[in-house]
């Protein structure tokens, strides 16, 4: 049995088989799986903010799609992936709230979702599967000895990617 | 703009300060609630607390806690949010408290009777929050309807958090505990007050403890 590793909000962990890297009660945020099949070898990126270029200088960049994946998947490399291999799979970027009116930070979950989608595109990660969107909450846990992806919502049941 | 480093270099004063916004705000929307569903209401004295981002869920029993949240946003000359938090078990047994009813569930099942009750619940205490926060700093309040989610607690913080997380790494909680003993069961509840990052200094100025030292 491996270890499980946890992953807090604006948080990247990289991590080898039989490990799982776990992260908790993801709303608008995007958790962001990396897998490399053949070593398998993963990370997991759990993301609160499409884009950097508006932050301060210094901040943590695994809060930002822009940055965490760049970060995440040099970490990986380290441990011995192989960047060609590398597969994504995201889930998170829901609505929790629903207000008339919604302006830019309430539809966050759909702009983080694409902010990812255009990172892995740069970075040449084929996106392999998701599941975003919807008004509520998800677990996601990457399991790396296998590279499925679980996804635990409280009413919307359970799914592996 | 208050950035990180001020957030964590609150004076004693300024700390207290916020603390009695909290006592002040929390004691009205308390005696509110009381009236509401005739019962007493017990209260904790508010914490202050700066807290990492990530760490805001684990003050409410972690991210995976199944929750009742109403979220209202504050707008005028400081705005922030409001997030008035039950444990699931809490929610239930305040609506059937309020309907005048006993029930026994088993289900997250939610009407919309149900879910229009918290929602005023939500409102009713906010609004007796903001008014006597606007007494006691002479700014002006106003709370945008409420919007309500059940679900886990960290995907209902993460909305808040990621507001805040825009300009910075930590967050601001002033945050007060109720509870009642109703026929149906124990209610606590937790009610945040988050101010938007600039918004901190506004209050701090209005009641005359914005200098550090």
């Amino acid at each position: 049995m491996g270890n499980t590793i946890k992953v807090a909000m604006a948080d990247i962990k990289v991590g080898v088989a039989p490990d799982t890297l776990i992260s908790y009660g993801l709303g608008s945020c995007v958790g962001i799986a990396i897998y490399d099949n053949v070593a398998k070898i993963g990370g997991l990126a759990h993301i609160m903010l499409p884009d950097s270029r508006q932050s301060r200088a210094g901040e943590n960049p695994a809060k930002f799609a822009d940055t965490a994946i760049p970060i995440m998947i040099k970490d990986v490399l380290k441990l011995g992936a192989v960047h060609k291999r590398l597969v994504a799979k995201i889930a998170g970027g829901s609505q929790m709230f629903h207000f008339s009116g919604t302006n830019d930070i309430m539809r966050i979950g759909e702009r983080n979702a694409e902010a990812v989608r255009l990172a892995l595109k740069k970075e040449g990660i084929k996106l392999f599967a998701e599941d975003v969107g919807g008004n509520y909450g998800r677990t996601v846990e990457l399991i790396l000895s296998s590279g499925v992806y679980k996804i635990k919502t409280i009413e919307k049941g359970n799914k592996e990617l | 703009m208050l950035s990180d480093g001020e957030f964590t270099q609150l004076n004693a004063l300024q700390l207290d300060a916020l603390r009695e916004i909290g006592n002040v705000g929390a004691g009205n929307a308390a005696t509110a609630l009381s009236q509401l569903i005739n019962k007493k209401i017990n209260m904790s004295v508010p914490k202050v607390s700066v807290a990492p981002i990530g760490d805001v869920p684990d003050l409410v029993g972690g991210p995976e806690t199944l929750v009742a949240g109403v979220f209202l946003r504050v707008f005028g000359q400081a705005p922030s949010s409001i997030l008035f938090l039950l444990p699931h078990d809490s929610a239930f047994a305040l609506v059937d408290t309020l309907m005048h009813r006993t029930t026994d569930r088993t289900d997250y099942e939610i009407t919309e009777m149900e879910e229009s009750a918290l929602k005023e619940i939500g409102n009713i205490l906010s609004g007796a929050y903001l008014n006597a926060l606007a007494h006691f700093t002479q700014i002006t309040l106003l709370p945008s309807i409420p919007s309500l989610a059940i679900d886990m607690a960290g995907a209902i913080l993460s909305i808040i958090l990621i507001q805040l997380g825009q300009v910075g790494d930590y967050a601001l909680v002033i945050e007060t505990e109720f509870s009642a003993n109703t026929e149906n069961d124990d209610v606590r509840g937790h009610f945040f007050l988050i101010p938007d990052p600039g918004s901190l200094s506004i209050i701090l100025e209005a009641i005359g403890v914005k200098e550090n030292g």
